[in-house]
């Protein structure tokens, strides 16, 4: 059955590959920033934990559970794949990026530093799905804000 | 029967979807509409377009007279025992709420038990929460076995005489499950029990007679039986309607107003305040007199066929779990879940294909809770579904195989 080149560039073998296989899956045990996040339409959920360096501005380790399609857990495994390391202010940057690229929303700032998260621009042709993309991106975002208090 | 024939009644067929025939099968979530149907509404609004109820003129008559005649087709639809049984809403939900804001509000007290069951629709669901809340009422359900009917053990010790009102759904939209309406409502009835069925699944499936069925309440909604959306029904018992209260005031369903005080019209009137959906209900009348022209028993059956093939072929896709009960005992539809894709993933490659489905918790997430899946795919069906398009869904089940494992 031929596929079209829209479904083929959504899920890429990368992608498939990371929803299968997920990466950096896990808890991490207290102390730790979490965050919840879970989209009520859909259903797909995502738990991160993220623990901070000692000064508070990067990001040391990120583990990540959930259930969802593919795009959802895809995009958090790759996620945490690239942000592992990074400042706060380098993730929040590649936040912005990878919005703009699953938006289509112009071009990316840095595309280097997204690396393989960039296949997920297959995306822009789907618009119901950008929320799934985006659902881990946001819960790192609310487990960052949850530790500013 | 040529069903062949009745397909071709449906404009929107009449193109393709991602390059492939469009293959419906969400009709569940609402049915496509037959060109009788489309032509009521323009000839409504081309020629006889006027407000009811109001004026003496021509357009109003006319206007007046097709929105009456198709209260009537409805009550005859239904088997009411009069045109006045039957309240216009906007639809199944509406429905509902009307029954808990007005019946509900009224009757119940602390210690009172509102039964319902674990496989209801959120929206026969969250009013009862809502009204429980108000009143001071339980909120019990029976509970779903694995093969996705009603644990008719529980039944019995649940539905006491503590009960004042079993609502529960008759087909069910996430399991397909036909439940046992007039053994229910029987049983309900010998315990003092008023009862309201959910017949959006039912409704325009099968011939329904309420009151072979003996139900107090039944609600649907018109979009799933070939009418237009934002029009339902409810039926009430006349003995109960007469007793309870108004829900919205306004204009249409009041006898006399003062500046302190009103009194209102006797049902149906009472029960729709302000201008109606006066092109949905001579819609709804249109898509009554299609159905009924191709017979319900014949659609029963078409849909029986139609699910019991889906079902057959559908069991030897390797990694499919199907949900609900065995043949016989099934609606229009087959929800089920495969081992290797997500719903939504699987929904979107099934789109891809032009095939039309669901993917999700079909607004009854604490049935999914039940059968621990996040989620189901749902393929339903109405008359104008072949077995070729049952094929097709097939074919694109294990190519989806295929591509996500
Ligand atoms: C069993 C059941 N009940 C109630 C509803 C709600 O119907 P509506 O949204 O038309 O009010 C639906 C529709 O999905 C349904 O399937």
């Amino acid at each position: 059955m031929p596929l079209s080149d829209e479904l083929r560039d959504l899920y890429q073998q990368v992608i498939l590959d990371h929803s299968r296989n997920p990466r950096n899956h896990g808890e991490i045990p207290p102390p730790c920033l979490h965050a919840h996040g879970d989209n009520p339409s859909c259903g797909d959920e995502i738990d991160v934990w993220l623990r901070l360096s000692d000064d508070g501005q990067n990001i040391e380790d990120l583990k990540f559970t959930g259930q969802g399609c593919a795009i959802s857990q895809a995009s958090a495994s790759m996620m945490t794949q690239k942000i592992k390391g990074k400042s706060k202010e380098q993730a929040a940057a590649m936040r912005e990026d990878f919005r703009r690229v699953v938006m289509g929303d112009g071009t990316p700032q840095d595309e280097e530093a997204l690396g393989e998260l960039i296949l997920l621009e297959g995306v822009q042709k789907f618009p119901q799905r950008v929320k799934c993309a985006m659902l881990a991106w946001r819960a790192v975002e609310q487990a960052l804000d949850s530790g500013q208090g | 029967m040529d069903w062949h024939r009745i397909r071709s009644d449906f404009p929107i067929f009449d193109q393709q979807v991602h390059g492939h025939p469009l293959v419906y099968l969400d009709s569940a979530a609402s049915s496509q509409k037959p060109r009788a149907v489309i032509q009521a509404l323009s000839h409504y609004y081309e020629r006889d377009n006027a407000n009811v109820h109001r004026a003496l003129h021509e357009l109003s008559v006319r206007a007046t007279d097709a929105f009456e005649a198709a209260r009537k087709k409805v009550a005859g639809f239904i088997g009411a025992a009069t045109d006045d049984e039957i309240i216009f809403t906007r639809g199944t939900t509406e429905g509902i709420n009307l029954v808990a804001n007005t019946w509900g509000t009224q009757n119940l007290r602390p210690g009172d038990v509102i039964l319902i069951t674990g496989m209801e629709h959120h929206s026969n669901l969250v009013p009862w929460q809502l009204l429980a809340q108000r009143t001071g009422a339980t909120l019990k359900h029976i509970p779903v076995l694995d093969d996705g009917t009603l644990d008719s053990a529980a039944i019995e010790t649940l539905l006491n005489d503590q009960v004042k009102l079993f609502a529960f759904v008759h087909i069910s939209n996430s399991l397909g499950t036909i439940n046992p309406a007039r053994e229910l409502c029987a049983k309900a009835r010998a315990v003092g029990a008023v009862t309201l069925l959910d017949g959006a699944q039912s409704a325009g499936h099968m011939p329904i007679d309420v009151r072979e069925l003996g139900c107090d309440f039944f609600v649907f909604s018109g979009h799933k039986m070939c009418g237009p959306t934002g029009i339902g029904v409810l039926y009430g018992r006349m003995k109960l309607l007469e007793t309870m209260p108004p829900w919205h005031g306004g204009g249409e369903m009041i006898l006399s107003v003062s500046l302190e005080a009103s009194t209102y019209k006797p049902p149906p009137h009472r029960f729709e305040a302000g201008t109606p959906d006066i092109a949905g209900v001579i819609g709804l009348g249109a898509a009554i007199d299609y159905l009924q022209a191709i017979g319900l028993e014949n659609i029963q059956r078409h849909d029986h066929n139609l699910s019991n093939y889906a079902v057959q072929q559908m069991r030897e896709v390797p990694g499919i779990r199907i949900l609900g009960p065995d043949f016989g005992h099934r609606g229009a539809l087959v929800a089920f879940h495969l081992d290797c894709a997500h719903p939504h993933d699987l929904v979107e490659f099934a789109n891809s294909h032009g095939v039309a489905m669901r993917g999700g918790h079909h607004c009854t997430q604490p049935l999914m809770k039940r059968f621990k899946v996040p989620g189901t795919t749902r393929a339903s069906f109405y008359f104008y579904n072949t077995l070729e398009e049952i094929n097709r869904l097939v074919e694109v089940l294990h190519a989806a195989r295929q591509f996500f494992t």
